[in-house]
Protein backbone atom coordinates (compact mmCIF):
# COMPACT_ATOMS: atom_id res chain seq x y z
CA UNK A 1 0.00 0.00 0.00
CA UNK A 2 2.69 2.47 1.24
CA UNK A 3 4.75 1.30 -1.52
CA UNK A 4 2.52 1.72 -4.30
CA UNK A 5 1.69 5.32 -2.68
CA UNK A 6 5.10 6.01 -3.56
CA UNK A 7 5.69 5.09 -6.22
CA UNK A 8 2.04 6.68 -7.38
CA UNK A 9 3.90 9.85 -6.02
CA UNK A 10 7.56 9.34 -8.09
CA UNK A 11 5.52 8.26 -11.27
CA UNK A 12 2.79 11.48 -10.48
CA UNK A 13 5.27 13.82 -11.54
CA UNK A 14 6.58 12.98 -15.33
CA UNK A 15 8.90 15.86 -17.14
CA UNK A 16 7.11 18.25 -14.73
CA UNK A 17 4.08 17.70 -15.79
CA UNK A 18 1.68 16.73 -12.96
CA UNK A 19 -0.20 13.31 -13.81
CA UNK A 20 -2.98 13.74 -11.46
CA UNK A 21 -4.10 17.25 -12.28
CA UNK A 22 -3.40 15.92 -16.41
CA UNK A 23 -5.90 13.07 -15.94
CA UNK A 24 -8.39 14.80 -14.36
CA UNK A 25 -8.50 17.62 -16.73
CA UNK A 26 -8.99 14.89 -19.42
CA UNK A 27 -11.46 13.40 -17.22
CA UNK A 28 -13.38 16.55 -16.95
CA UNK A 29 -12.67 16.91 -20.99
CA UNK A 30 -14.26 13.51 -21.59
CA UNK A 31 -17.34 14.09 -19.60
CA UNK A 32 -17.92 17.69 -21.04
CA UNK A 33 -17.15 16.31 -24.64
CA UNK A 34 -20.12 13.22 -23.62
CA UNK A 35 -22.42 16.10 -23.29
CA UNK A 36 -21.13 17.93 -26.59
CA UNK A 37 -21.27 14.80 -28.39
CA UNK A 38 -24.80 13.80 -27.42
CA UNK A 39 -26.14 17.68 -27.95
CA UNK A 40 -24.16 18.41 -31.43
CA UNK A 41 -25.58 14.99 -32.36
CA UNK A 42 -28.73 15.86 -31.98
CA UNK A 43 -28.46 19.00 -33.55
CA UNK A 44 -26.88 17.10 -36.23
CA UNK A 45 -29.84 15.05 -36.72
CA UNK A 46 -32.37 17.70 -36.85
CA UNK A 47 -30.35 19.73 -39.33
CA UNK A 48 -30.18 16.84 -41.73
CA UNK A 49 -33.68 16.81 -42.25
CA UNK A 50 -35.09 19.74 -41.31
CA UNK A 51 -32.51 22.03 -41.98
CA UNK A 52 -32.81 24.20 -39.91
CA UNK A 53 -30.21 25.36 -36.81
CA UNK A 54 -32.05 24.14 -33.61
CA UNK A 55 -32.13 26.88 -31.31
CA UNK A 56 -33.65 25.33 -28.41
CA UNK A 57 -31.64 22.64 -28.56
CA UNK A 58 -29.83 23.88 -25.22
CA UNK A 59 -33.04 25.09 -23.47
CA UNK A 60 -34.86 21.02 -24.28
CA UNK A 61 -31.17 19.60 -22.55
CA UNK A 62 -32.38 22.52 -19.44
CA UNK A 63 -36.14 21.28 -19.60
CA UNK A 64 -34.48 17.33 -19.10
CA UNK A 65 -32.67 17.86 -16.19
CA UNK A 66 -36.00 19.92 -14.58
CA UNK A 67 -37.82 17.21 -15.89
CA UNK A 68 -35.92 14.87 -14.25
CA UNK A 69 -35.82 17.14 -10.60
CA UNK A 70 -39.15 17.84 -10.72
CA UNK A 71 -40.11 13.90 -11.54
CA UNK A 72 -37.77 13.52 -8.06
CA UNK A 73 -38.66 15.98 -6.12
CA UNK A 74 -42.88 15.68 -6.96
CA UNK A 75 -43.33 12.42 -8.06
CA UNK A 76 -40.68 10.19 -6.53
CA UNK A 77 -39.58 9.27 -9.79
CA UNK A 78 -35.98 7.92 -9.14
CA UNK A 79 -33.13 8.89 -11.98
CA UNK A 80 -33.08 5.55 -13.76
CA UNK A 81 -37.21 6.09 -14.45
CA UNK A 82 -36.27 9.77 -15.44
CA UNK A 83 -33.29 8.26 -17.55
CA UNK A 84 -36.16 6.32 -19.40
CA UNK A 85 -39.31 9.14 -19.26
CA UNK A 86 -37.99 12.35 -19.53
CA UNK A 87 -35.82 11.98 -23.50
CA UNK A 88 -39.61 10.80 -24.32
CA UNK A 89 -41.23 13.63 -22.37
CA UNK A 90 -38.83 15.96 -23.75
CA UNK A 91 -39.48 14.15 -27.56
CA UNK A 92 -43.23 14.36 -27.51
CA UNK A 93 -42.63 18.74 -26.08
CA UNK A 94 -40.40 18.45 -29.10
CA UNK A 95 -43.06 17.07 -31.29
CA UNK A 96 -45.45 19.22 -30.36
CA UNK A 97 -43.21 22.09 -31.29
CA UNK A 98 -42.43 20.84 -34.51
CA UNK A 99 -45.71 19.89 -35.45
CA UNK A 100 -47.67 23.01 -34.66
CA UNK A 101 -44.68 26.01 -34.79
CA UNK A 102 -41.88 24.93 -36.78
CA UNK A 103 -43.98 22.87 -39.38
CA UNK A 104 -46.39 26.33 -40.36
CA UNK A 105 -43.47 28.29 -41.33
CA UNK A 106 -41.00 25.44 -42.55
CA UNK A 107 -41.52 26.95 -46.10
CA UNK A 108 -40.21 29.95 -45.42
CA UNK A 109 -37.28 31.10 -45.38
CA UNK A 110 -34.65 29.19 -41.98
CA UNK A 111 -33.63 32.38 -40.35
CA UNK A 112 -37.88 31.83 -39.44
CA UNK A 113 -37.35 28.79 -37.59
CA UNK A 114 -34.14 29.73 -36.88
CA UNK A 115 -35.52 32.81 -34.56
CA UNK A 116 -38.71 30.75 -33.59
CA UNK A 117 -36.73 28.19 -31.92
CA UNK A 118 -34.46 30.63 -30.33
CA UNK A 119 -37.29 32.57 -29.39
CA UNK A 120 -38.82 29.09 -27.63
CA UNK A 121 -35.57 28.74 -25.77
CA UNK A 122 -35.82 32.57 -24.16
CA UNK A 123 -39.14 31.17 -23.36
CA UNK A 124 -38.56 28.22 -21.29
CA UNK A 125 -35.28 29.59 -19.84
CA UNK A 126 -37.39 32.40 -18.34
CA UNK A 127 -40.08 30.24 -17.18
CA UNK A 128 -38.13 28.56 -15.34
CA UNK A 129 -36.01 31.31 -13.91
CA UNK A 130 -39.30 32.41 -12.75
CA UNK A 131 -40.19 29.37 -10.95
CA UNK A 132 -37.23 28.03 -9.80
CA UNK A 133 -34.90 31.12 -9.45
CA UNK A 134 -31.69 30.83 -11.31
CA UNK A 135 -29.12 29.82 -8.27
CA UNK A 136 -29.31 26.19 -9.74
CA UNK A 137 -31.12 23.05 -7.70
CA UNK A 138 -29.11 19.97 -6.44
CA UNK A 139 -30.09 16.81 -7.64
CA UNK A 140 -28.35 13.16 -5.74
CA UNK A 141 -26.66 11.05 -7.73
CA UNK A 142 -28.18 7.45 -7.84
CA UNK A 143 -27.74 5.37 -4.35
CA UNK A 144 -26.18 2.66 -7.21
CA UNK A 145 -23.60 5.29 -8.89
CA UNK A 146 -21.82 6.47 -5.95
CA UNK A 147 -18.26 6.53 -4.94
CA UNK A 148 -15.60 5.49 -7.11
CA UNK A 149 -12.52 3.46 -8.33
CA UNK A 150 -9.03 4.41 -7.91
CA UNK A 151 -7.18 4.51 -10.75
CA UNK A 152 -2.78 5.03 -10.85
CA UNK A 153 -3.23 8.30 -11.58
CA UNK A 154 -6.24 9.50 -10.77
CA UNK A 155 -9.17 8.56 -8.59
CA UNK A 156 -12.77 8.09 -10.62
CA UNK A 157 -15.85 8.26 -9.18
CA UNK A 158 -18.41 5.89 -10.65
CA UNK A 159 -21.19 8.35 -11.89
CA UNK A 160 -18.44 10.18 -14.19
CA UNK A 161 -17.41 6.57 -15.83
CA UNK A 162 -21.16 6.16 -16.12
CA UNK A 163 -22.13 9.32 -18.00
CA UNK A 164 -19.28 8.81 -20.42
CA UNK A 165 -20.18 5.15 -20.97
CA UNK A 166 -23.83 5.95 -21.25
CA UNK A 167 -23.91 8.88 -23.66
CA UNK A 168 -21.10 6.89 -26.10
CA UNK A 169 -23.17 3.88 -26.07
CA UNK A 170 -26.16 6.15 -27.32
CA UNK A 171 -23.84 8.16 -29.65
CA UNK A 172 -22.79 4.63 -31.05
CA UNK A 173 -26.34 2.79 -31.25
CA UNK A 174 -27.74 6.21 -32.50
CA UNK A 175 -24.92 6.15 -35.46
CA UNK A 176 -25.77 2.78 -35.88
CA UNK A 177 -29.39 3.26 -36.37
CA UNK A 178 -28.75 5.95 -38.88
CA UNK A 179 -25.78 4.54 -40.79
CA UNK A 180 -27.00 1.00 -40.90
CA UNK A 181 -30.40 0.15 -40.97
CA UNK A 182 -33.67 0.81 -42.86
CA UNK A 183 -34.79 3.66 -41.06
CA UNK A 184 -31.58 5.45 -41.07
CA UNK A 185 -31.50 5.15 -45.23
CA UNK A 186 -34.82 6.93 -44.91
CA UNK A 187 -33.54 9.66 -42.66
CA UNK A 188 -30.16 9.93 -44.88
CA UNK A 189 -32.44 9.61 -48.31
CA UNK A 190 -34.90 12.36 -46.83
CA UNK A 191 -31.60 14.17 -45.39
CA UNK A 192 -30.77 14.94 -49.80
CA UNK A 193 -34.06 14.48 -51.02
CA UNK A 194 -37.38 14.63 -49.20
CA UNK A 195 -38.93 15.49 -52.17
CA UNK A 196 -38.31 12.64 -54.18
CA UNK A 197 -38.72 10.39 -50.85
CA UNK A 198 -42.21 11.83 -50.83
CA UNK A 199 -42.70 10.79 -54.88
CA UNK A 200 -41.99 6.88 -53.69
CA UNK A 201 -44.32 6.71 -51.29
CA UNK A 202 -42.86 7.57 -47.58
CA UNK A 203 -44.45 9.79 -45.24
CA UNK A 204 -41.48 12.35 -45.30
CA UNK A 205 -43.78 14.97 -42.95
CA UNK A 206 -44.22 11.89 -40.21
CA UNK A 207 -40.51 11.44 -40.50
CA UNK A 208 -39.51 15.01 -40.23
CA UNK A 209 -41.71 15.37 -36.74
CA UNK A 210 -40.30 12.22 -35.25
CA UNK A 211 -36.40 13.26 -36.07
CA UNK A 212 -37.06 16.02 -34.36
CA UNK A 213 -38.61 14.90 -31.45
CA UNK A 214 -35.70 12.29 -31.30
CA UNK A 215 -33.14 14.82 -32.04
CA UNK A 216 -34.40 16.87 -28.75
CA UNK A 217 -35.08 13.19 -26.96
CA UNK A 218 -31.60 13.10 -27.02
CA UNK A 219 -30.80 16.28 -25.92
CA UNK A 220 -33.40 15.97 -22.39
CA UNK A 221 -31.47 12.54 -22.00
CA UNK A 222 -28.13 14.72 -22.08
CA UNK A 223 -29.86 16.64 -19.37
CA UNK A 224 -31.05 13.88 -17.12
CA UNK A 225 -27.63 12.69 -17.26
CA UNK A 226 -25.94 16.38 -16.55
CA UNK A 227 -28.44 16.69 -13.49
CA UNK A 228 -26.20 15.06 -10.71
CA UNK A 229 -22.78 16.72 -12.02
CA UNK A 230 -23.94 19.98 -13.20
CA UNK A 231 -26.87 21.75 -11.20
CA UNK A 232 -30.21 22.00 -12.10
CA UNK A 233 -30.29 25.67 -13.25
CA UNK A 234 -32.30 27.34 -16.09
CA UNK A 235 -28.52 29.01 -17.70
CA UNK A 236 -27.25 25.47 -18.02
CA UNK A 237 -28.65 25.04 -21.65
CA UNK A 238 -27.71 28.67 -23.21
CA UNK A 239 -24.05 28.14 -21.95
CA UNK A 240 -23.27 24.90 -23.50
CA UNK A 241 -25.11 25.64 -26.43
CA UNK A 242 -22.56 28.27 -27.85
CA UNK A 243 -20.03 25.60 -27.68
CA UNK A 244 -22.34 23.35 -29.11
CA UNK A 245 -22.82 24.86 -32.07
CA UNK A 246 -18.82 25.86 -32.49
CA UNK A 247 -18.93 21.68 -32.58
CA UNK A 248 -21.21 21.27 -35.26
CA UNK A 249 -19.85 23.39 -37.25
CA UNK A 250 -15.95 22.13 -36.84
CA UNK A 251 -17.70 18.72 -37.50
CA UNK A 252 -18.89 19.88 -40.43
CA UNK A 253 -22.92 20.29 -40.51
CA UNK A 254 -25.17 17.33 -40.61
CA UNK A 255 -22.68 15.00 -40.10
CA UNK A 256 -23.42 12.54 -37.66
CA UNK A 257 -20.24 10.97 -37.12
CA UNK A 258 -18.12 14.03 -37.08
CA UNK A 259 -20.95 15.50 -34.66
CA UNK A 260 -20.02 12.68 -32.33
CA UNK A 261 -16.39 12.43 -32.69
CA UNK A 262 -15.75 16.47 -32.89
CA UNK A 263 -18.03 16.95 -29.54
CA UNK A 264 -15.47 13.98 -27.06
CA UNK A 265 -11.88 15.36 -29.23
CA UNK A 266 -13.21 19.02 -28.27
CA UNK A 267 -13.71 18.18 -24.69
CA UNK A 268 -10.48 16.63 -24.56
CA UNK A 269 -8.56 19.40 -25.94
CA UNK A 270 -10.84 22.08 -23.72
CA UNK A 271 -9.49 19.53 -21.06
CA UNK A 272 -5.94 19.95 -21.87
CA UNK A 273 -5.93 23.50 -22.88
CA UNK A 274 -7.22 24.03 -19.17
CA UNK A 275 -3.93 22.06 -17.59
CA UNK A 276 -1.36 23.29 -20.07
CA UNK A 277 -3.00 26.98 -20.35
CA UNK A 278 -6.13 27.70 -18.13
CA UNK A 279 -6.45 31.21 -19.22
CA UNK A 280 -7.38 29.43 -23.03
CA UNK A 281 -9.98 26.84 -22.10
CA UNK A 282 -12.94 28.80 -22.76
CA UNK A 283 -11.88 29.87 -26.13
CA UNK A 284 -9.85 27.05 -27.43
CA UNK A 285 -12.87 25.84 -29.12
CA UNK A 286 -13.82 28.73 -30.82
CA UNK A 287 -10.06 29.47 -31.75
CA UNK A 288 -10.05 25.32 -33.59
CA UNK A 289 -13.44 26.74 -35.29
CA UNK A 290 -11.95 29.61 -36.85
CA UNK A 291 -9.34 27.32 -38.20
CA UNK A 292 -11.23 24.75 -39.70
CA UNK A 293 -13.76 27.17 -41.33
CA UNK A 294 -10.18 28.91 -42.50
CA UNK A 295 -8.98 25.45 -44.37
CA UNK A 296 -12.05 23.52 -44.50
CA UNK A 297 -15.06 25.88 -44.70
CA UNK A 298 -17.49 22.92 -44.75
CA UNK A 299 -15.96 21.38 -41.32
CA UNK A 300 -13.96 18.54 -40.88
CA UNK A 301 -16.01 15.80 -41.71
CA UNK A 302 -18.71 17.95 -43.67
CA UNK A 303 -19.42 17.30 -47.18
CA UNK A 304 -17.87 20.24 -49.62
CA UNK A 305 -21.40 21.91 -51.19
CA UNK B 1 -68.32 -2.79 -56.56
CA UNK B 2 -64.81 -4.34 -57.01
CA UNK B 3 -65.80 -5.45 -60.73
CA UNK B 4 -66.78 -2.03 -61.50
CA UNK B 5 -63.57 -1.09 -60.09
CA UNK B 6 -61.60 -3.40 -62.11
CA UNK B 7 -62.96 -2.82 -65.35
CA UNK B 8 -62.28 0.58 -65.01
CA UNK B 9 -58.46 0.22 -64.25
CA UNK B 10 -58.29 -2.14 -66.74
CA UNK B 11 -58.90 0.75 -69.21
CA UNK B 12 -58.05 3.75 -68.28
CA UNK B 13 -55.17 4.08 -65.80
CA UNK B 14 -54.43 7.81 -66.16
CA UNK B 15 -56.81 10.58 -66.87
CA UNK B 16 -55.89 14.46 -66.76
CA UNK B 17 -58.56 16.90 -66.88
CA UNK B 18 -57.81 20.87 -66.87
CA UNK B 19 -54.37 20.98 -65.25
CA UNK B 20 -52.79 23.93 -64.43
CA UNK B 21 -49.38 23.44 -62.32
CA UNK B 22 -47.50 26.81 -60.86
CA UNK B 23 -44.08 26.93 -59.47
CA UNK B 24 -44.15 29.72 -57.18
CA UNK B 25 -46.07 33.14 -59.05
CA UNK B 26 -44.99 31.12 -62.52
CA UNK B 27 -48.17 29.29 -64.21
CA UNK B 28 -46.51 26.55 -65.72
CA UNK B 29 -49.25 24.33 -67.13
CA UNK B 30 -52.40 25.95 -69.12
CA UNK B 31 -55.07 23.29 -68.86
CA UNK B 32 -53.07 19.71 -69.67
CA UNK B 33 -55.71 17.00 -70.90
CA UNK B 34 -55.13 13.45 -71.85
CA UNK B 35 -55.47 9.66 -70.94
CA UNK B 36 -53.46 6.88 -71.00
CA UNK B 37 -55.14 3.33 -70.90
CA UNK B 38 -53.62 0.04 -69.37
CA UNK B 39 -50.60 -1.38 -70.61
CA UNK B 40 -50.03 1.65 -73.03
CA UNK B 41 -46.75 3.57 -73.34
CA UNK B 42 -47.22 7.25 -74.20
CA UNK B 43 -44.73 9.71 -74.78
CA UNK B 44 -44.94 13.82 -74.03
CA UNK B 45 -42.87 15.08 -76.56
CA UNK B 46 -41.90 18.74 -76.83
CA UNK B 47 -39.11 21.45 -76.42
CA UNK B 48 -37.33 22.23 -73.17
CA UNK B 49 -39.29 24.68 -71.47
CA UNK B 50 -42.80 22.98 -72.70
CA UNK B 51 -43.96 21.53 -69.58
CA UNK B 52 -43.55 18.07 -69.96
CA UNK B 53 -41.27 17.19 -67.02
CA UNK B 54 -43.42 19.59 -65.06
CA UNK B 55 -46.56 17.13 -65.98
CA UNK B 56 -45.03 14.20 -64.35
CA UNK B 57 -43.99 15.85 -61.65
CA UNK B 58 -47.48 17.61 -61.07
CA UNK B 59 -49.02 14.09 -61.60
CA UNK B 60 -46.72 13.16 -58.77
CA UNK B 61 -48.09 16.62 -56.88
CA UNK B 62 -44.16 17.70 -56.78
CA UNK B 63 -44.99 21.68 -57.98
CA UNK B 64 -45.86 24.45 -55.94
CA UNK B 65 -49.99 24.11 -56.62
CA UNK B 66 -52.26 22.40 -59.14
CA UNK B 67 -55.85 22.57 -60.13
CA UNK B 68 -58.26 20.51 -62.36
CA UNK B 69 -58.31 17.16 -62.21
CA UNK B 70 -55.86 13.87 -62.11
CA UNK B 71 -57.63 10.45 -62.09
CA UNK B 72 -55.30 7.74 -61.34
CA UNK B 73 -56.80 4.11 -61.14
CA UNK B 74 -60.41 5.55 -60.38
CA UNK B 75 -59.17 7.77 -57.82
CA UNK B 76 -58.98 11.42 -57.90
CA UNK B 77 -55.65 12.63 -56.74
CA UNK B 78 -55.88 16.57 -56.87
CA UNK B 79 -55.68 16.61 -53.19
CA UNK B 80 -54.17 14.19 -52.01
CA UNK B 81 -50.19 14.44 -51.17
CA UNK B 82 -47.22 12.86 -52.45
CA UNK B 83 -47.14 9.92 -50.25
CA UNK B 84 -50.88 8.79 -51.23
CA UNK B 85 -50.36 9.59 -54.74
CA UNK B 86 -47.56 6.73 -55.20
CA UNK B 87 -49.43 4.05 -53.69
CA UNK B 88 -51.93 4.03 -56.23
CA UNK B 89 -49.27 2.17 -58.27
CA UNK B 90 -47.18 4.80 -59.40
CA UNK B 91 -43.63 5.17 -60.12
CA UNK B 92 -41.40 8.06 -60.85
CA UNK B 93 -37.93 8.37 -62.56
CA UNK B 94 -37.16 12.03 -62.11
CA UNK B 95 -35.12 13.52 -64.75
CA UNK B 96 -31.84 13.69 -62.33
CA UNK B 97 -32.22 10.21 -62.14
CA UNK B 98 -32.45 10.66 -57.93
CA UNK B 99 -29.78 8.24 -56.87
CA UNK B 100 -28.63 9.03 -53.39
CA UNK B 101 -25.52 9.40 -52.64
CA UNK B 102 -25.40 8.76 -48.88
CA UNK B 103 -26.75 5.43 -50.26
CA UNK B 104 -25.27 2.39 -51.55
CA UNK B 105 -26.45 0.64 -54.63
CA UNK B 106 -28.76 -2.02 -52.96
CA UNK B 107 -29.70 0.65 -50.10
CA UNK B 108 -31.05 2.97 -53.06
CA UNK B 109 -32.90 -0.59 -55.01
CA UNK B 110 -34.78 -1.21 -51.41
CA UNK B 111 -35.53 2.58 -50.08
CA UNK B 112 -39.03 2.82 -52.03
CA UNK B 113 -41.73 1.41 -50.05
CA UNK B 114 -43.70 -1.37 -52.19
CA UNK B 115 -46.59 0.26 -53.72
CA UNK B 116 -48.32 -2.73 -54.94
CA UNK B 117 -47.67 -6.64 -53.82
CA UNK B 118 -46.92 -8.26 -57.26
CA UNK B 119 -42.97 -6.20 -57.69
CA UNK B 120 -40.10 -7.53 -59.45
CA UNK B 121 -38.31 -9.34 -56.99
CA UNK B 122 -34.56 -8.38 -56.31
CA UNK B 123 -33.17 -11.35 -58.71
CA UNK B 124 -35.36 -10.76 -61.11
CA UNK B 125 -34.42 -7.45 -60.91
CA UNK B 126 -30.53 -8.40 -60.84
CA UNK B 127 -31.14 -10.81 -63.61
CA UNK B 128 -32.29 -7.42 -65.64
CA UNK B 129 -29.68 -5.45 -64.78
CA UNK B 130 -26.61 -7.66 -63.96
CA UNK B 131 -24.23 -4.90 -63.27
CA UNK B 132 -26.20 -3.98 -60.48
CA UNK B 133 -25.79 -7.00 -58.64
CA UNK B 134 -21.94 -6.46 -59.23
CA UNK B 135 -22.08 -3.29 -57.84
CA UNK B 136 -24.62 -3.74 -55.35
CA UNK B 137 -22.01 -2.55 -52.16
CA UNK B 138 -21.16 0.64 -54.21
CA UNK B 139 -22.38 4.31 -53.18
CA UNK B 140 -25.01 4.76 -55.67
CA UNK B 141 -23.57 8.18 -57.52
CA UNK B 142 -19.94 6.04 -58.52
CA UNK B 143 -22.18 4.45 -60.78
CA UNK B 144 -21.60 5.24 -64.14
CA UNK B 145 -24.75 7.49 -65.85
CA UNK B 146 -26.21 4.26 -67.32
CA UNK B 147 -25.62 1.81 -63.84
CA UNK B 148 -27.44 4.69 -62.28
CA UNK B 149 -30.49 4.82 -64.66
CA UNK B 150 -30.44 1.58 -64.67
CA UNK B 151 -30.85 2.03 -60.63
CA UNK B 152 -33.45 4.17 -61.21
CA UNK B 153 -35.90 2.09 -63.26
CA UNK B 154 -35.03 -1.14 -61.16
CA UNK B 155 -36.03 0.66 -58.06
CA UNK B 156 -39.24 1.55 -59.15
CA UNK B 157 -39.76 -1.93 -60.92
CA UNK B 158 -39.11 -3.54 -57.37
CA UNK B 159 -41.92 -1.63 -55.84
CA UNK B 160 -44.82 -3.54 -57.93
CA UNK B 161 -45.55 0.03 -59.47
CA UNK B 162 -47.38 -0.70 -62.80
CA UNK B 163 -47.80 2.90 -63.63
CA UNK B 164 -44.64 4.12 -64.82
CA UNK B 165 -43.37 7.85 -65.37
CA UNK B 166 -40.42 8.07 -66.83
CA UNK B 167 -38.67 11.61 -67.49
CA UNK B 168 -35.63 11.61 -70.16
CA UNK B 169 -34.52 8.26 -69.28
CA UNK B 170 -32.07 8.13 -72.28
CA UNK B 171 -30.43 11.45 -72.10
CA UNK B 172 -26.75 11.78 -72.03
CA UNK B 173 -26.33 8.03 -72.25
CA UNK B 174 -24.20 5.61 -74.69
CA UNK B 175 -26.33 4.11 -77.62
CA UNK B 176 -25.72 0.91 -76.36
CA UNK B 177 -27.20 1.92 -73.21
CA UNK B 178 -29.96 3.49 -74.57
CA UNK B 179 -30.80 0.14 -76.83
CA UNK B 180 -31.36 -1.30 -73.48
CA UNK B 181 -33.44 0.58 -71.99
CA UNK B 182 -35.83 0.03 -75.23
CA UNK B 183 -35.76 -3.29 -74.42
CA UNK B 184 -36.48 -3.07 -70.86
CA UNK B 185 -39.32 -0.84 -71.70
CA UNK B 186 -40.69 -2.87 -74.35
CA UNK B 187 -40.81 -6.20 -71.92
CA UNK B 188 -42.18 -4.13 -69.22
CA UNK B 189 -45.35 -2.80 -71.49
CA UNK B 190 -45.47 -6.71 -72.79
CA UNK B 191 -46.00 -7.19 -68.76
CA UNK B 192 -48.92 -4.83 -68.72
CA UNK B 193 -47.51 -2.17 -67.25
CA UNK B 194 -48.68 1.07 -68.13
CA UNK B 195 -45.55 3.89 -69.32
CA UNK B 196 -45.73 8.05 -70.07
CA UNK B 197 -42.67 8.57 -70.65
CA UNK B 198 -40.96 12.33 -71.28
CA UNK B 199 -38.53 12.17 -73.94
CA UNK B 200 -36.18 14.12 -76.21
CA UNK B 201 -34.67 11.19 -78.29
CA UNK B 202 -37.54 10.91 -80.73
CA UNK B 203 -35.58 7.79 -82.51
CA UNK B 204 -35.49 6.11 -79.15
CA UNK B 205 -39.39 6.50 -78.65
CA UNK B 206 -41.64 5.97 -81.68
CA UNK B 207 -40.78 2.78 -81.90
CA UNK B 208 -41.91 1.38 -78.74
CA UNK B 209 -44.63 3.88 -78.33
CA UNK B 210 -48.60 3.47 -78.95
CA UNK B 211 -48.83 6.98 -78.81
CA UNK B 212 -47.27 10.40 -78.56
CA UNK B 213 -48.70 14.01 -77.55
CA UNK B 214 -46.99 17.35 -78.23
CA UNK B 215 -46.83 20.01 -75.69
CA UNK B 216 -45.86 23.48 -76.44
CA UNK B 217 -45.78 26.44 -74.03
CA UNK B 218 -47.63 24.39 -70.66
CA UNK B 219 -50.32 22.77 -73.47
CA UNK B 220 -51.31 19.75 -75.40
CA UNK B 221 -50.40 21.18 -79.04
CA UNK B 222 -51.13 17.77 -80.99
CA UNK B 223 -52.02 13.90 -80.23
CA UNK B 224 -50.09 11.20 -82.42
CA UNK B 225 -50.72 7.56 -83.08
CA UNK B 226 -48.14 5.26 -83.63
CA UNK B 227 -49.52 4.57 -86.85
CA UNK B 228 -49.74 8.23 -88.14
CA UNK B 229 -45.95 8.86 -88.12
CA UNK B 230 -45.04 8.76 -91.42
CA UNK B 231 -47.93 11.14 -92.24
CA UNK B 232 -47.13 13.70 -89.51
CA UNK B 233 -43.58 13.78 -89.62
CA UNK B 234 -43.71 17.24 -90.86
CA UNK B 235 -45.94 18.47 -88.48
CA UNK B 236 -43.43 16.64 -85.65
CA UNK B 237 -40.38 18.60 -87.03
CA UNK B 238 -42.02 21.79 -86.89
CA UNK B 239 -43.25 21.55 -83.12
CA UNK B 240 -39.81 19.61 -81.86
CA UNK B 241 -37.74 22.02 -84.03
CA UNK B 242 -35.54 18.61 -85.40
Amino acid sequence: MLHGYALGAVMATFLGINLFGLFGQLLVGLINGSFYALLALGLAIIFGLLKIINFSQGALYMLGAFTAWMALEYLQINYWWALFLVPLTVGAFGILLERFLIRPIANEDHLYSLLLTFGVALILQGLFTDWFGSSGLPYAIPEELKGGTKLPFMYLPNYRAWIIIFSLTVCAATWFMIEKTKLGAYLRAGTENPQLMQAFGINVPLIVTLTYGFGVGLAGLAGVLAAPVYSVSPEMGSNILIVVFAIVVIGGMGSIGGAILTGLAMGIIEGLTKYFYPEASNTVIFLVMVLVLLVKPSGMFGKEA
Amino acid sequence: MNSIMNTQSTREKIRISDLHAFYGESHILHGIDLSIKQGELVTLLGRNGSGRSTTLRAIMNMVGKRTGSININGHETIDMSSHRIAHLGIGFCPEERGIFSSLNVEENLMLPPNVRSDGMSVEEIYEMFPNLAERRKSQGTRLSGGEQQMLAMARILRTGANILLLDEITEGLAPVIVQKLAEVLTKLKHRGLTILLVEQNFRFAAPIADRHYVMEHGHIAEEVHAHELAAKTELLNTYLGV
